[in-house]
C-alpha cells in the first residue's frame, strides 16, 4: 500500500522526472509518426508497383512466344486452381513508338503489350488507372467522343473524337490550301511555259498576278477589278477533284433493289477516313506521351506530345527469324497513369489479336501465339508459395519460361523500402533508449536523494522488494504517462500531417512534399495498431528497465547506513 | 592472549551468560495465592556476548565487544554512555536493523539475529517501535499518513483498503494520545521538533509493538519539550505496560529508568 502511495507522492512532487520522460514522449511520438508515414508510403508503393502488373507472370524467353497456351493454362490451373482467380494471355514486344510533334517524328522506346480487353483488367488493376471513365468500366480500344479525366486547362480534357475531327478538318483545310497554291503555281508555270494544252485545261478564275514573282505589283483596292479575290474554299471543280483524289469513296451498292444486299453488307467505307475512322487503338502510358514540368509560376503542368485522337506510329519486330520490322499506325485512345514512372513511361497497350496478326503470330493449325500467361490469385493466396509451385511444375531446365511474381519483378525496390523502415525504426528506438538513460540518471538521483527515506521505511519494516517496487512502479507510471502522451501526440500529428506540411510550407516558403517527385498530392499515412502497441510497450519497457537499476540499489541499501545518511 | 583481552569485555558477575530458557524458570515465582504465575522481571530483550565492528578497508573499528544486555518486560531500561560508545549500534542490533558479528540476541526468548531478512523485517514492523533523535518522518506524507506508514507496510493493498477505517481511527487516537489530534494533515516540515517527535512516537505505536526502542528521543529538543516527550513515554509505560529501551547520554533522564545499562568503549559497565 505504501508503495502505491509513495509512488504517487513522488510523481506529484518530482517534476524533474516528468521532464526526463519528455524525451520518451518525443521518441514515441516520432516513432508513431514515422511508422505511419513509412507504412503509408510503402503501401502506396506496393499499390503502385503492383499497379498494372498481374500477380504472377509466366513469360516465354523468346520474342516469338509460344503456341499451345491453352494447354499451359490448363496445366497452371492444375498446379493450384483453387488459388487462381483469373488468367489471361498477352504478347510483349519491344517497340519504337513515333509521335508526330510539330512535323517531326519523335521516337519513344516502349514495350508494346497486346492485351485481350475482355480479360486483361480481370488479372490486373490496369483499367483502374485509365483516364476515360468508360474505359475504367470496360476497356475497349475505341476512341471516345470526349470526357477524359484531366484538369480543366489541360490538353487532355478536350481530347477524343471531337479533337480528332477538329484536327483532321484543320489538316484537310490546310492541305487543300496547300494544294490550291500548288495548283496556282503550276498554272503560273504553265502560262510561262505557254503550253496551250495546259492552259486550256486550267480554267482558272483566279487572278494569277498576285503570285507571279516577276509580275507587276498592283494596288489592292476593293473595287479594283484586278484585285485578288478573298481567300475562300477552292472552286467547286477543283475541290471536287481534290476530294476525288484523296478519298475516292466507294459507295456500297445498296441503292439497287438487291434483296441480298444486307447479306453482303460491307463496311460503311472500305477507305480510311480519319474524320470517321480510327486506326487500331493504343493505350499509352501517361509519361510516354507527356512531359511533366513546372511552369513559370511553379505549378505542375503536363505537356502532351499526343492525346487521345492523335495517330502514332509503332515499329516492332515480327515473330519470324530473322525478324522484320513492322510499322503500323495506331490511334491513341486513352492514357493510363499508374503513377509508377517505370510503368507509365514504358508500356503501350494494343489489342492482342491485332498485334498477333501484325507480328505473324497466328498459325493455321496451332492457332495464335502469346508471350505471357498472366495470373491473378485470389485475395489472401500465398503469392510466393504459388510461384514456387509453378516453378516446380515448369522447371527452367525443360521449359523455356520465366515465372515471376510482381514482387520478384520489383524485389530490390521492395527490399530497399523494407530495409529503410527497419533501419529507421532501429534508429528511433535508440532515441528512446537514450531517453531511457535519462530516466536512469534521474532515478539514480532520486534514490540518492531519498536514501534517508528508504532507511526510514526499512526501519519501519519495509522489505527490499517493497522498496524496489516503489521505484519500478514510479518508472512504470512515468513510462505509461510518457508513451501514452507520446502516442496521442504522434497520432494527432499523423491525422493532421498534411496541414502541418502546409504550415511548414507557409513558414519556410519551401515545398515539403513535391508532387512531381512523388506523384501524390498528400502525404499518405497508415496507422498500424500493432506497430503502435509495440512502440508503446517498448517505451514502457525501457522506462521500467531504466528504473530497475536504481530500484535495486534502493532495495539493497543498508537501513542503518541509510538512516545515517545526511 | 592479550589480544582477546582487549577485544572483549570481562564477563561481569551480574550478567552471566545464561540461556534465556534456563533463566525463565528462575524468574517465575509460583505462589499459592494465584493460579497464574506472576511474572517478575521477565527479560523480553536479551543479548549475549554481542560483538560488532565496522570495517573500513583494512581498518577495523570494534564498536561492541561482548555486550550482555537485558531489558525486562514492562520496564524502562536506559542505555547510557559517552558519544561513540556504541549505544546506537546496540539499539540497532536490538531492533534487527543490523546483525552482530558475533553473539546472540533474543526477543521474547526467540533468537532474532540469525533470522532470515524477511522475518526480521516483519518483526521490526510488528513488535518493535523505533524512535530516533532526528524523528525520521517521511517529508512527503502528512502527520496522519506518517503514523499509518507501518500499517500500510504490514497490510497489503486490499487488506489495507478493507481495514483503512479502523486503522485511521487508531492513528487518530494515537495522535490524540500524544496531543496532536488537531494536526493530522500537516507535513513534517510544518511541525516543531517536539511535535515531530510525538508524531514519531505515535507512528511507533500504530502496530501495537511489544518494545519501544528510542534512540535519544529528546536529544534534539529543549528541556521543556524533552520533558513532555518523556512524560508521554512514561505514561505509555505505566498505563499500557510498554517495555521501553531508551538510549540517552543525559544522566538525569537515565536515572528515571527502572534499570540503567552503561556502555563504555563497547562494554557494559557495572553500575
Ligand atoms: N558505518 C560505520 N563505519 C565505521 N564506523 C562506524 C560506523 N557507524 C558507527 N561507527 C562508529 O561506531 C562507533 C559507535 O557509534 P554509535 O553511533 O553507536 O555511537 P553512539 O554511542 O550512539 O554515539 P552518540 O552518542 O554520538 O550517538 C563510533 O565510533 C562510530 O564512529
Ligand atoms: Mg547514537
Amino acid at each position: 500500500m505504501y508503495k502505491l502511495m509513495l509512488c504517487l507522492r513522488y510523481l506529484r512532487t518530482r517534476y524533474i522526472a516528468l521532464a526526463s520522460i519528455i524525451s520518451v514522449t518525443l521518441g514515441v511520438a516520432t516513432m508513431v509518426v514515422v511508422n505511419a508515414v513509412m507504412s503509408g508510403f510503402s503501401h502506396e508503393m506496393h499499390v503502385r508497383l503492383h499497379g498494372i502488373l498481374s500477380d504472377v507472370v509466366m513469360e516465354s524467353h523468346s520474342l516469338d512466344g509460344f503456341y499451345r497456351w491453352k494447354e499451359h493454362m490448363e496445366a497452371v490451373r492444375q498446379v493450384a486452381g483453387d488459388e487462381i482467380q483469373d488468367m489471361t494471355v498477352t504478347v510483349h514486344v519491344p517497340a519504337m513508338l513515333n509521335i508526330m510533334v510539330r512535323d517531326q517524328w519523335l521516337p519513344r522506346q516502349v514495350t508494346v503489350i497486346g492485351i485481350d480487353d475482355e480479360t486483361y483488367n480481370k488479372v490486373s488493376d490496369f483499367s483502374k488507372y485509365l483516364k476515360h471513365p468508360a474505359n475504367r468500366e470496360q476497356v475497349d480500344f475505341n476512341l471516345k467522343e470526349s470526357g477524359y479525366d484531366a484538369p480543366e486547362d489541360s490538353k487532355l480534357a478536350e481530347a477524343g473524337w471531337l479533337y480528332r475531327r477538329e484536327k483532321i478538318r484543320y489538316q484537310q483545310e490546310l492541305e487543300a490550301e496547300m494544294r490550291r497554291f500548288e495548283l496556282l503555281n503550276r498554272s503560273v508555270q504553265a502560262r510561262h511555259t505557254a503550253d496551250p494544252n495546259e492552259i486550256d485545261n486550267l480554267v482558272s478564275p483566279l487572278d494569277l498576278t498576285r503570285n507571279e514573282p516577276d509580275g507587276p505589283v498592283k494596288p489592292k483596292f476593293a473595287d479594283d477589278p484586278n484585285a485578288p479575290p478573298v481567300p475562300g474554299p477552292p472552286p467547286a471543280e477543283i475541290a471536287d477533284r481534290i476530294a476525288h483524289q484523296k478519298q475516292p469513296e466507294i459507295e456500297p451498292a445498296l441503292a439497287g433493289g438487291d434483296p441480298f444486299a444486307a447479306r453482303y453488307k460491307q463496311p460503311e467505307s472500305t477507305t480510311f477516313d480519319p474524320m470517321k475512322h480510327q486506326a487500331p487503338g493504343i493505350i499509352l502510358g501517361m509519361a510516354v506521351a507527356s512531359i511533366r514540368q513546372r511552369d513559370a509560376e511553379g505549378k505542375v503542368q503536363d505537356y502532351f506530345l499526343a492525346v487521345p485522337g492523335d495517330d502514332v506510329r509503332l515499329t516492332f519486330p515480327s515473330a519470324e527469324s530473322p525478324p522484320k520490322a513492322i510499322s503500323e499506325t495506331f490511334t491513341v485512345v486513352d492514357f493510363y497513369e499508374s503513377k509508377m514512372n517505370e510503368y507509365d513511361a514504358g508500356f503501350a497497350f494494343v489489342p492482342l489479336s491485332r498485334l498477333q496478326s501484325l507480328r505473324y503470330m497466328t498459325h493455321p493449325d496451332l492457332g495464335s501465339a502469346v508471350s505471357t500467361i498472366q495470373i491473378r490469385l485470389k485475395p489472401g493466396a500465398d503469392l510466393q508459395g504459388f510461384t514456387n509451385r509453378l516453378r516446380a511444375a515448369f522447371p527452367p531446365e525443360t521449359h523455356p519460361y520465366r515465372i515471376q511474381s510482381w514482387r520478384d519483378l520489383q524485389g530490390p525496390l521492395l527490399a530497399a523500402v523494407q530495409m529503410e523502415k527497419t533501419i529507421l525504426n532501429i534508429l528511433l528506438f535508440l532515441i528512446i533508449g537514450v531517453a531511457g538513460f535519462g530516466i536512469l540518471a534521474t532515478f539514480y538521483m532520486i534514490v540518492v536523494e531519498k536514501t534517508k527515506d528508504i532507511g526510514i521505511l526499512k526501519s519501519l519494516g519495509a522489505s527490499g522488494g517493497g522498496i524496489m517496487s516503489i521505484f519500478v512502479g514510479y518508472g512504470l507510471s512515468l513510462g505509461i504517462v510518457g508513451s501514452g502522451v507520446g502516442c496521442i501526440l504522434g497520432l494527432l500529428f499523423v491525422w493532421n500531417i498534411n496541414r502541418v506540411a502546409k504550415l511548414i510550407e507557409i513558414i519556410t516558403g519551401r515545398e515539403v512534399f513535391d508532387p512531381t517527385i512523388y506523384y501524390f498530392q498528400e502525404i499518405p499515412t497508415i496507422i498500424e495498431p500493432m506497430a503502435i502497441v509495440m512502440v508503446v510497450t517498448g517505451a514502457m519497457l525501457i522506462a521500467v528497465m531504466a528504473s530497475v537499476l536504481p530500484a535495486i540499489r534502493a532495495a539493497r541499501l543498508h537501513p542503518v547506513e541509510a538512516l545515517r545518511y545526511e | 592472549m592479550s589480544n582477546t583481552m582487549s577485544d572483549s569485555c570481562l564477563s561481569t558477575p551480574t550478567s552471566p551468560a545464561v540461556a534465556p530458557a534456563e533463566k525463565r524458570s528462575g524468574t517465575q515465582i509460583n505462589t499459592d495465592r494465584f493460579d497464574t504465575p506472576i511474572e517478575v522481571d521477565r527479560p523480553i530483550l536479551q543479548t549475549i556476548g554481542l560483538h560488532k565492528s565496522y570495517r573500513k578497508g583494512q581498518h577495523v573499528v570494534p564498536v561492541l565487544r561482548g555486550v550482555d544486555f537485558v531489558a525486562n518486560e514492562g520496564r524502562v531500561t536506559s542505555i547510557i554512555g559517552q558519544s561513540g560508545s556504541g549505544k546506537s549500534t546496540l539499539l540497532h542490533l536490538l531492533g534487527t536493523l543490523d546483525v552482530p558479528d558475533q553473539g546472540e540476541i533474543y526477543f521474547d526468548e526467540k533468537r532474532t539475529d540469525n533470522l532470515p531478512i524477511r522475518q526480521r523485517d516483519k518483526l521490526r514492523n510488528g513488535k518493535f517501535g523505533l524512535i530516533f533523535q532526528f524523528y525520521h518522518l517521511l517529508p512527503e506524507l502528512s502527520t496522519l499518513e506518517n503514523v499509518l506508514t507501518p500499517a500500510m507496510i504490514s497490510h497489503g493493498l486490499f487488506r489495507y483498503w478493507a481495514a483503512r477505517k479502523q486503522l485511521k481511527e487508531r492513528a487518530k487516537h494515537l495522535l490524540d494520545l500524544v496531543g496532536l489530534g488537531h494536526r493530522l494533515t500537516h507535513k513534517p516540515r510544518e511541525l516543531s521538533g517536539g511535535e515531530m517527535q510525538r508524531t514519531a512516537i505515535a507512528r511507533a505505536l500504530i502496530s501495537n509493538p511489544k518494545v519501544l526502542l528510542a534512540d535519544e528521543p529528546t536529544g534534539n529538543l529543549d528541556r521543556q519539550t524533552g520533558r513532555e516527550v518523556l512524560n508521554i513515554l512514561r505514561k505509555l509505560n505505566e498505563e499500557q505496560g510498554l517495555t521501553i529501551v531508551m538510549v540517552t547520554h543525559d544522566q538525569t533522564i537515565a536515572d528515571e529508568a527502572d534499570s540503567i545499562v552503561r556502555l563504555f568503549e563497547g562494554c557494559v559497565e557495572t553500575v
